[in-house]
């Protein structure tokens, strides 16, 4: 049974320090380490397990730690797993754990992620994430949320307190991004189990991160202090962080302006403004979501759409860089790839529509549709729906006049937020503004939303699409494979893409060390500091 | 007069009963539900998540289990979207916010709004009148959604005086501009109520009367005119009590005071079936209980009254 330390297992020790924190040449220190948050709505849940959402995990990363950390440009390093060794067959992942201990002083040990990991798919622990221990491919994780099999026989396994293994179902060249998630961090079995769903209370939470909870006043401030058990706390200068809820992003900015936080998100449409009379301040660095009109493909959807030259028009009648120098102006980029441009490793295909001019777009655009028997005289009359929000309804006023004079009429469709989900995934919709957030820094993130059995709320299928990305998985080159999948998506448009996402920031230029080159925007409070000014 | 408020008492529990079965059913009518997400999760993690809910069984039975659930265990249940909180526990820690600011916007609004209305009636016409209209009308069209912002731009970064938002009881420096935003409107509203029912009766006989025998002038409005021209705005003042301590959403949002107002419009958007039915509860209850107050201080002011 034991597929440990096979013939010629691959060593990837991991040598690199963790990170020590430092200030650079000539900065000083200030003498109160406090950071201070934005956030836009109260924090769900503080139980790894059942965290869904960004805030949260922003959080977790500090009150807990994984297997692997992220460094300032979204590389992974050593977390409580000091190294990892992978099987001949990339099917087995074995970590050596570090001496890290939890906050109340205990040992973290490989039997501590194992309770976290079997708890994540038990399907009593109702987790919403639960899916994510699918897509990491871990054995028996898709049977066990089934209930099919019991948790005991998810593939992870404690050899001993410090040596923890890991089986897959099948090679998975992200596997090892996928262990930053707040999901896969370790939970301590003893206080889970005496508190229940009251463990993550200030009173009750232990964890084994860089700082403790101090309080969560919900929907208020939460607040978390340096964590003198943490392995690393030599190395840690941060010493107070707190995120403060406010629900209205121009208020939140002026109180960043009052000094009272020190990061903030830019309201749309202000970072022209803010850029000029601030400039050390307002920071935009690409974010890792793409932005699309996706097409119902399915019998439900409009018998126009299903002709791809209507579809090809649509992409290319749509003006995008209008729409992000003009609408969204914060840095964002117009989408000619599902991927995001900046996605570790990709390369978009060459040529296409990105090369050529607007008005050559316009004039193909308008061949297509007559080629199809459209046009102005006899529209292609479909919805465009999109959820309650600003800046979803001025690129939708956007779109319908840059395709009405092709001769394409578009109703536009606002529906609350959970109206528009559950129509998007119940194929209820013509055309749907959708968005999606990179789980990993890996083009296949992206491109798997496309796939036959993938997201996919449009459900387009494409049988060399599909392959293509199974291929993928094994492949020790995948430019190529990816790149040929998103000439696939330029060729049968299942979804008009529009831009691609950029996080576009106030920041206090005191507090060093949040970073700038990681995609995701995954920033540890263990790499902050705050300088003199 | 106590029969009367026992067979108030007596008809609002079968009132609560239909409020709850109502909104229940209206709210599982609603599209989408507490776990649609915008990654639509696999079919067999959402039936875990139903089953741990109890959604999965039928309807009349989740109505049955959750008014059983109150009345022996007074347990309103977990919440969908705070999986560490229960409902109990979110109410446990808003509602006090709410009915600190509440409160307190509501007595300023009383005191403000009815000193402003003798005043303008008192002066009638002259330019103590104007003054007192004037502010009354420019406060009441200045919506709570433009003064919660514009008040963190002045006193917070302008002038720096209050803290822009947050919430501390121990504190009252982050009470303050709450409870201006909230009051501001209601202040507008009694004050106009006070000045039009105060101009009526300071011209009927019994004030004439009362002046008629010498009586101070002081005497003769605290004693012979308030308390009639107290009756419309008392009528008015009741639905505002409830609405005032069952927070209001905007103060919530700008001010991020985390009380039940944000969570009640938050719940009703995200589905949060449990939160949502518990806030109505608690809404519904307040409203019975202060309208029955509202007639037993009418039948007290007004001794032509009687139940």
């Amino acid at each position: 049974m034991t597929r440990l330390f096979t013939t010629t297992a691959l060593l990837a020790a991991l040598a690199l320090p963790a990170y020590a924190v430092q200030p650079a040449e000539g900065e000083t220190l200030a003498d109160s380490q406090t950071y201070t948050y934005w956030l836009l709505d109260a924090i769900k849940s503080l139980d790894p397990a059942k965290n869904t959402d960004v805030e949260g995990s922003d959080v977790l990363r500090s009150l807990f730690e994984g297997l692997m950390n992220e460094n300032a440009k979204g590389e992974m390093i050593p977390g409580v797993a000091e190294s990892y060794e992978v099987s001949d067959d990339q099917l087995t992942y074995t970590f050596k754990l570090r001496d890290a201990k939890w906050s109340n002083g205990e040992p973290v040990t490989a039997e501590d992620f194992v309770f976290a990991w079997q708890r994540v798919v038990n399907p009593e622990t109702a987790s919403e994430y639960a899916w994510y221990m699918e897509l990491m491919n871990v054995v028996n994780a898709t049977e066990i949320v089934a209930g099919e099999a019991k948790p005991e026989e998810l593939g992870v396994k404690a050899i001993d307190d410090k040596t923890l293994e890991v089986t897959l179902t099948t090679p998975t060249p992200y596997f090892v991004s996928t262990l930053s998630h707040a999901t896969t961090y370790p939970v301590p079995q003893a206080v889970v189990e005496e508190f229940g769903d009251q463990w993550t209370q200030p009173d009750h939470l232990v964890g084994n991160g860089a700082f403790t909870l101090a309080s969560h006043n919900l929907g208020v401030e939460i607040v978390m202090e340096k964590n003198p058990e943490y392995w690393d706390a030599d190395n840690v200068l941060m010493e107070t962080v707190r995120g403060v809820t406010v629900n209205d992003n121009n208020v939140a900015l002026t109180r960043y302006q009052a000094g009272e936080l020190d990061r903030v998100q830019i309201p749309a449409g202000q970072y022209p403004r803010l850029s000029e009379q601030s400039p050390e301040e307002a920071v935009s660095v690409p974010y890792g979501c793409s932005y699309a009109y996706v097409m119902n493909l399915s019998d439900k959807g409009p018998e126009a759409l299903k002709d791809v030259r209507v579809r090809q028009a649509m992409a290319l009648g749509l003006n995008r860089e209008v729409i992000v120098d003009q609408v969204l102006q914060g840095g964002q980029k117009p989408a000619y790839t599902w991927t995001h441009w900046a996605i570790n490793g990709f390369t978009p295909p060459e040529g296409g529509m990105a090369d050529m001019s607007m008005e050559d777009r316009m004039a193909k655009a308008k061949e297509l549709l007559a080629e199809a028997g459209y046009g102005p005289d006899n529209p292609v009359k479909v919805s465009l729906q999109y959820n309650t929000d600003d800046s979803h309804r001025l690129l939708a006023i956007a779109a319908q006049q840059f395709w009405r004079p092709l001769g394409i009429e578009v109703e536009l469709n606002n529906v609350e937020w959970k109206v528009h989900t559950d129509r998007l995934q119940s194929q209820d919709f013509d055309v749907a503004r959708y968005a999606w957030c990179a789980d990993y820094n890996e083009a296949s993130t992206f491109l798997d939303w496309f796939r036959t059995d993938g997201y996919n709320s449009g459900k387009w299928s494409n049988e060399e699409y599909d392959k293509l990305l199974v291929d993928a998985r094994t492949a020790d080159d995948t430019t190529p494979l990816y790149q040929r999948a998103e000439e696939i998506l330029a060729e049968e448009m299942p979804a008009v893409f529009v831009y691609h996402y950029a996080k576009v920031d106030m920041i206090n230029p005191a507090i060093k060390g949040l970073p700038r080159e990681n995609l995701l925007n995954t920033w540890y409070a263990k790499d902050l500091y705050r300088v003199a000014e | 007069m106590i029969a009367f408020i026992l067979r108030r008492l007596a008809v609002a529990i079968p009132t609560l009963l239909l409020l709850i079965v109502f909104s229940f059913i209206l709210m599982h009518m609603a599209p989408g539900g507490p776990f649609t997400a915008e990654r639509a999760l696999p079919p067999q993690v959402i039936a875990n998540l139903e089953a741990q809910y109890g959604l999965n069984d039928p309807l009349w039975l989740q109505i049955w289990n959750y008014l059983y659930n109150i009345v022996v265990h007074f347990d309103f249940g977990p919440s969908f979207v705070y999986p560490d909180r229960t409902v109990n526990q979110l109410i446990a820690a808003g509602f006090p916010v709410t009915l600190t600011y509440g409160v307190l916007s509501f007595v300023s609004a009383i005191v403000l709004g009815v000193s402003l209305g003798v005043v303008a009636a008192i002066w009638h016409n002259s330019w103590v009148d104007y003054i007192a209209v004037g502010i009354s009308i420019g406060a009441q069209v200045l919506p709570n959604f433009v003064m919660a912002p514009l008040l963190v731009l002045v006193l917070t970064l302008w002038y720096g005086l209050l803290p822009g938002g947050g919430w501390s009881f121990s504190d009252p420096s982050f009470w303050i501009m709450p409870v201006i935003a909230l009051a501001t409107s209601y202040m507008a509203s009694i004050a106009r109520i006070t000045r039009s029912s105060m101009l009526e009766v300071l011209g009927s006989n019994h004030i004439r009367t009362a002046r008629a025998k010498g009586m101070p002038e002081h005497r003769v409005i605290i004693r012979h005119a308030l308390k009639p021209a107290m009756l419309p705005v008392i009528s008015y003042l009741g639905p505002v009590f409830v609405s005032m301590i069952t927070g209001s959403v905007v103060i919530d949002m700008y001010f991020s005071t985390g009380g039940i107002g944000k969570a009640f419009v938050d719940s009703a958007l995200n589905r949060d079936y449990a939160v949502m039915m518990g806030v109505t509860i608690l809404v519904g209850a307040l409203t019975i209980l202060f309208n029955l107050i509202v007639d037993v201080l009418y039948a007290w002011i007004d001794p032509k009254i009687r139940y």
